[in-house]
């Protein structure tokens, strides 16, 4: 039988989640760490919970993790749901004494 | 189930009394709008309480609501140290002038101070993935919110921005690897997840993967070096009261958290031997490697630390290298390590936050916290000096305060693991520490004040706090005996 692509593509593994869920947290952890807009940067910490959240889902649909994946996940969604809620508070807050949100600028303290 | 829940319960009283005190703060802060510390007084009486219930639990070995908290001398130990931390910090709020401009809000800040507090009871107890993860975000975002207290001030809202950035993404990459860690033992609880290791699970480039990021998470919350770029900022922005609580009552939650997660998850014999090792984890050497970070940690926080003029700055580098010398204890992972790294963080607890207080009192006098200002503060204000003083040779380490007490247990634990190079580079580094420390002994005392300069007058509540935390610091010097016996009784983990 030959071995395609196409033929693993078509018969989703809990490989094929992990991958996403490692091109997920690359890629959040990519906006972390260039990009200089503090929302920007939230953003990218939000794609790293949610790859997190992915591979407790696929870990608990394909290991003998049954329901334990689906709870964690649930947690994790308020968490993140909580750190966005005092993230942006804070944000605003500092766009106020400074104005800018970028994360270049606001740096008073050094050393 | 029914029976096993209720029993669970009597054995979480601490945690439910911390909660109830928050749920009382939010209601009185509602009715009560005097600007007083009236929630304060709450606060500290609701501790006083869980204190109690904490000692109560003397004894007990076991685990509850389905092995998701373990409650065992160890928990109790650590639960003593934050509770007693926690008390501390109530009582410098009250003192506290930095906040004085915010009092309208003091309720809120004590109500996230009791967020923060049972977030930390619940680190030091938990045994299951899941449980350890929201205790420690349950610390961390009441945290951030903490350190933005001081709203108006720009530096505090560039601290807890700065805060929530490191915080977020570490705690995001920590919980990735747990994910990974779940996924390969297919255990959510540290103890099956270590018989799932025990058994084998044939990743052993995953697991370590996983481990490092957990690493991240956790050495981001204890502030060691790679992942110490948050401390001095966020120290240098926050109210002072919030920077001591962050170097003491957080530092010794984080540790009792990672304390645990190691030695349960990640060692053959499921618990602490005499000669414990990181035996099931193939692949990396992980002692070397926390070894390293330990010794970067000394290096980095005390070299650095030579430069600051901040106090709070300063502070915040020597906390980082006592975090260094404290970590040499979990890289030997035997039962005297982990009995040195109690009794440093019980010695700890009253210097730092003695040399923090008086840091404290200064700048509600002088308004400022820039050592070069210290300049013949000897002469204004001898009592506060003097403690200083005393504060500042105990965190160097010299006899006969306590702090020479500690750094002795933990060196001779190391030495006695054989990390000589170790034990190398900390007594090297404690030289170093001397130098800084003594720079503000120095600007105290070998300066003329200022002309017309008047004395400082401190009120008699601030002095007995002072006294009850230099005390201590003395007494821990030259009477050490109880406090070893304790620790050393104290090791015996749940499971372990």
């Amino acid at each position: 039988m030959e071995y395609s692509i196409m033929e693993w593509l078509s018969d989703p593994g809990l490989v094929h989640f992990l991958i996403v869920s490692a091109m997920l947290f690359s890629l959040g952890l990519m906006a972390v760490l260039s990009q200089r807009n503090v929302i920007m940067v939230l953003m990218g910490v939000e794609l790293i919970l949610n790859s997190a959240n992915i591979n407790f889902i696929a870990f608990s649909r394909f290991t003998e993790l049954s329901l334990d994946g689906h709870m964690i996940a649930l947690f994790v969604i308020i968490i993140a749901a909580a750190e966005a809620a005092v993230a942006l508070a804070i944000v605003l807050n500092v766009y106020n004494r400074f104005k800018t949100i970028n994360l270049d600028e606001i740096s008073t303290m050094k050393g | 189930m029914i029976e096993h829940t209720l029993h669970s319960i009597s054995q979480f009283y601490p945690e439910i009394i911390v909660v109830v005190t928050l749920c009382v703060i939010i209601i009185v802060d509602l009715l009560v709008k005097n600007g007083k510390h009236t929630t304060g007084w709450i606060l500290l009486g609701g501790l006083l309480l869980a204190g109690i219930s904490v000692i109560m639990q003397t004894g007990s070995n076991l685990a509850v609501f389905y092995d998701m908290v373990a409650v065992d001398p160890f928990a109790v130990f650590f639960k003593v140290l934050i509770i007693l931390s926690s008390m501390f910090i109530v009582l410098f709020s009250m003192k506290s002038s930095e906040l004085e401009a915010y009092s309208s809000r003091y309720g809120e800040y004590y109500m996230l101070l009791a967020g923060m507090i049972f977030g930390m009871l619940l680190m030091v107890g938990s045994t299951n993935l899941l449980m350890i993860y929201l205790a420690f975000e349950m610390v961390s975002i009441s945290s951030y919110v903490l350190v933005g207290y001081m709203k108006k001030e720009r530096r505090s809202s560039e601290a807890s921005m700065k805060y929530i950035i490191y915080g977020a993404v570490s705690s995001g990459v920590m919980l990735y690897g747990l994910s990974l860690l779940v996924g390969i033992t297919g255990a959510t609880d540290i103890f099956q997840v270590n018989s799932a290791l025990a058994a084998g699970v044939g990743e052993s480039f995953i697991l370590n993967i996983s481990i490092l990021m957990i690493v991240v998470g956790m050495g981001f919350k204890i502030a060691i070096v790679p992942f110490h770029f948050w401390a001095p900022d966020v120290y240098e922005g926050a109210p002072i009261t919030i920077s001591a609580f962050l170097a003491v009552a957080s530092q010794i939650a984080a540790f009792g958290l990672i304390v645990r997660f190691f030695s349960i998850s990640f060692i053959d014999s499921g618990g602490v031997t005499a000669t414990g090792t990181w035996q099931i984890v193939e692949g990396l050497h992980w002692d070397l490697l926390l070894g390293g970070m330990a010794a970067l940690a000394m290096i980095v926080g005390n070299l650095t630390a030579l430069r600051q003029d901040n106090i709070k700055r300063m502070l915040a580098y020597s906390s980082i290298a006592h975090a260094g010398y404290m970590l040499m204890g979990l890289v030997i992972l035997a039962g005297e390590g982990l009995t040195s790294i109690m009794i440093y963080l019980f010695i700890y607890l009253f210097m730092n936050l003695g040399a923090f207080y008086v840091a404290m009192l200064f700048s509600n006098k002088l308004e400022t916290e820039s050592i070069e200002k210290y300049k013949g503060l000897g002469f204004r204000a001898p009592l506060e000096s003097i403690a200083m003083t005393i504060f500042l040779v105990s965190l160097t380490g010299l006899p006969p305060t306590g702090g020479f007490v500690a750094k002795l247990y933990i060196f001779g634990a190391a030495i006695s693991g054989g990390w000589i190079w170790l034990v190398t580079i900390a007594g090297i580094t404690t030289v170093i520490s001397l130098f800084y420390y003594i720079r503000v002994v120095r600007n105290m005392y070998f300066f003329e004040a200022e002309q017309g300069a008047l004395q400082l007058k401190f009120d008699l509540p601030s002095k007995i706090i002072l006294l009850l935390l230099l005390v201590p610091t003395l007494l821990l010097g030259i009477y050490f005996e109880p406090l070893i016996e304790f620790a050393r009784s104290s090791i015996a983990m749940f499971g372990g």
